[in-house]
């Protein structure tokens, strides 16, 4: 290596971690739809990913076409949504929010748990048709995979934004999440919306899923996918879609370059401690993130 | 799906009721007990229960082949450790007290760690078969530890001397450039010093990268493999990280074949997620995968013919981690045959048992006689080495199964053994240690 910077290194560095983030940003997207509207911090939003994926290639490994598989595992997903909400985070309603994330942290589990009785703790492959080869573009190599993942991710968001925005039950969400006393007042029902949002989540994580679990197998670890979200919601915002899509640009660009440049001179390995540092160097001077709403109390 | 949560729900209430019954039965004079704290839930149940259900099988098969060893019954009762350190004390703490307790086989680094110095003081063996502390090689500091058939040096020095042979010879190796790619965790981080030093001597030059826990994205580090531009890569990874390596080497164009794998990344569960990312890839392996051998073939006739095997799904049967833990059963039972040949055929005592392993020296041939001739290659453990000698072999993945594509290999004993006491002799003082002499082997507690 000579000592001349190396500018298409450094782009490819670049465009990897902007096309990684993309993939965390899918991740927090479910963070963010049910923290909009209820204020509740999912912790289980991994292991939903898990639950979908594993419902996904179960089905297909037992002759289900994907259009099948996909339908049936979407409808899983909308009947947890709907159990969650009705069985586990109604009768917490008003209680604090420490109490509903440790309900969501038992969720957790309980879906973890759940998944590997029904479908097994085996590994699986989870191929999705889309070739996992470099293209190569200006001397740079970029995966396909993650060209198409960044584009599926930005129509949902493109869908997500146009059903917020035109939808009566996306102005709904709307309405909750601006102000829930205020919308109960004009006769929105409320926990028909709150079912709605998490049938909603639970299809996002079936997206996050399947693109996930093509990228690192069908297995236990994929709800830790999570991990990399977190970074991600506390810089963009809890409760804003393109905060995270932004907030996850963000990360993966950094995290990417950090590892490859500052990581050498520290012992390497630093990508998964250097997003968070970010977040709490976030959290300091800007709390809400990047896109977040600030919360005005009076006192 | 419900057939499956069906069978689930009932083999977790067969599964409570053997161990209730097993639980308030106090061995008898002619059984032998192996506390299993196995993980069948949690991140990394697909690897614990192939190994825990190949180590039940054999036992198994030498209960209703044999009648057990020399008529002594095999027993075992599982404790779910999820793969947590914590659990896995607990359940140490739990079934410590049960009597006939032959050998741990807890297949965890760090259960292994937080149970040394309580298995020295309770005097029964700890078996950490082709991993755990490297040091505990060294018998005269470790009495009751024995990492069977391959530490963590005895495989870096395996792989570099596998990657010579493709090369034409050891010292074709010079010159070449080979990146290391490990986990970021202290079983990642143990072989550094032994790449470095096998790199002094050969004259390769040696780059290793961290991937940080768990491994699930890895761009820039194959980035900077990439630019490296290596002749290898090695991967000492565990878990998720391991097919995440796989495919993003193929994402950014390196090829799978030039990829071998640590003795953790050599399982159907380290492949099979890669999909066709990980045709080609090589790793290292004790024993070989596959069921055509003949003590596979009995645990098959004997066992799951009539319905009485361990793994739910038969598609498992000769994996990876099932083959691994029917090696582990072998070696498990014929150090209580060795220990009953010196002390008599009845329950034996911890101690006892661990003069067994000490003696644990099986040759090509009795290998071959126990039905597994080139399943594994041999094993000679004696009172200050407690690794045995054993060999590795490399198995290559053609997408659908593994393929054995080299002799069995000897790693470079002579070279690591003084590292090895260095590091046993320093644990000694620390621990103020008296390091044992040949005299104390036959020294048995009661």
């Amino acid at each position: 290596m000579d000592n001349a910077f190396d500018w298409t290194f450094f782009s490819e560095v670049l465009v990897g971690g902007l096309l990684a983030g993309v993939m965390y940003s899918l991740v927090a997207i479910g963070f963010v739809l049910i923290y909009k509207t209820s204020g509740v911090f999912n912790f289980a939003q991994g292991s939903m990913v898990l639950f979908a994926a594993l419902t996904f290639v179960s089905l297909t490994e037992r002759g289900l076409s994907f259009g099948a598989a996909l339908a049936v595992t979407a409808a899983a997903m909308a009947v947890l949504g709907i159990v969650v909400e009705n069985a586990v985070l109604r009768p917490l309603v008003n209680r604090p929010p420490v109490t509903l994330f440790m309900a969501t942290l038992g969720l957790s589990y309980i879906i973890e748990g759940g998944a590997q009785l029904l479908w097994g703790a085996q590994v699986h492959a989870l191929e999705l048709g889309i070739q996992d080869t470099p293209l190569e573009v200006s001397g740079m190599l970029i995966s396909k995979f993650d060209l198409i993942a960044a584009g599926i991710s930005a129509g949902m968001v493109a869908v997500l934004s146009l059903f917020f925005r035109y939808t009566r039950t996306g102005l709904a969400f709307r309405a909750v999440a601006d102000d829930t006393f205020a919308a109960l007042a004009v006769g929105l029902r409320l926990p028909r919306i709150r079912t709605a949002v998490w049938i909603a989540a639970g299809l996002v994580s079936l997206v996050a899923g399947l693109l996930w679990g093509s990228r690192l197998g069908v297995q236990f670890s994929l709800s830790l996918v999570v991990l990399k979200a977190l970074p991600v919601l506390v810089l963009g915002g809890f409760d804003s879609v393109p905060g995270v899509i932004v907030g996850g640009l963000l990360i993966g660009a950094f995290e990417k370059l950090a590892e490859v440049y500052l990581g050498p001179y520290v012992g390497g390995g630093i990508e998964g401690w250097f997003a968070y540092a970010i977040a709490l160097l976030f959290l300091l001077i800007r709390p809400a993130g990047l896109f977040g709403g600030r919360t005005l109390e009076r006192v | 799906m419900k057939s499956t949560a069906l069978r689930t729900f009932r083999k977790a209430a067969l599964a409570a009721t053997l161990t209730l019954s097993l639980g308030l039965a106090t061995a008898k004079a002619d059984e032998q007990f192996f506390p299993l704290q196995s993980y069948r839930v949690g991140p990394y149940a697909a690897g614990g229960s192939g190994f825990f259900g190949g180590f039940i099988d054999y036992l198994n098969l030498i209960n209703s082949r044999d009648g057990g060893v020399n008529g002594v019954k095999l027993t075992w009762q599982e404790g779910e450790t999820q793969y947590e350190v914590e659990r896995g004390v607990e359940v140490y703490e739990r079934l410590k007290s049960h009597p006939g307790i032959a050998a741990w086989n807890p297949l965890s680094v760090g259960i292994a760690y937080a149970l040394i110095d309580r298995v020295t003081q309770d005097k029964v063996p700890l078996l950490t078969i082709n991993h755990g502390r490297t040091d505990s090689t060294d018998g005269r500091v470790f009495p009751y530890i024995f990492p069977l058939l391959l530490n963590p040096y005895s495989e870096t020095s395996g792989i570099i001397n596998y990657i010579g042979s493709k090369e034409g010879g050891i010292e074709k190796i010079k010159g070449k450039k080979i990146v290391v790619l490990y986990h970021g965790s202290p079983y990642g981080k143990e072989t550094i010093p032994i790449y470095d030093l096998l790199a002094e001597k050969y004259g390769f030059t040696v780059q290793q990268i961290e991937v940080p826990h768990p491994g699930n994205e890895q761009q820039a580090q194959w980035l900077t493999i990439r630019r490296i531009k290596p002749d290898y890569v090695i991967l000492r990874g565990w878990g998720v990280m391991n097919p995440v390596a796989l495919k993003t080497a193929q994402r950014n164009g390196f090829p799978a074949t030039k990829i071998i794998g640590n003795v953790w990344s050599n399982s159907e569960e380290d492949v099979i997620p890669a999909g066709d990312a990980a045709k080609g890839y090589t790793a290292i392996t004790t024993q070989t995968s596959g069921s055509s051998y003949p003590v596979v073939q009995e645990i098959i006739k004997t066992l799951y013919d009539q319905g009485k095997g361990n793994l739910e799904d038969k598609k498992r049967i000769g994996s990876v981690y099932h083959n691994l833990g029917i090696v582990n059963g072998i070696l498990n039972v014929e150090a209580l045959r060795i220990a009953q040949a010196k002390f008599g055929v009845h329950t034996l005592s911890g101690d006892e048992v661990r003069w067994g392993f000490e003696h644990l020296q099986l040759s090509p041939e009795r290998v071959k006689e126990l039905g597994a001739e080139n399943l594994f290659h041999s094993i000679n453990v004696t009172w200050d080495n407690h690794e045995g000698d054993g060999r590795v072999t490399f198995q290559q993945w053609d997408g659908d199964k593994w393929k054995v594509v080299s002799d069995w290999i000897s790693p470079d004993w002579k070279l690591l053994r003084p590292i090895i006491e260095k590091s046993a002799e320093a644990y000694a003082k620390e621990k103020s240690i008296k390091l044992r002499t040949a005299e104390d082997v036959d020294v048995i507690a009661k």
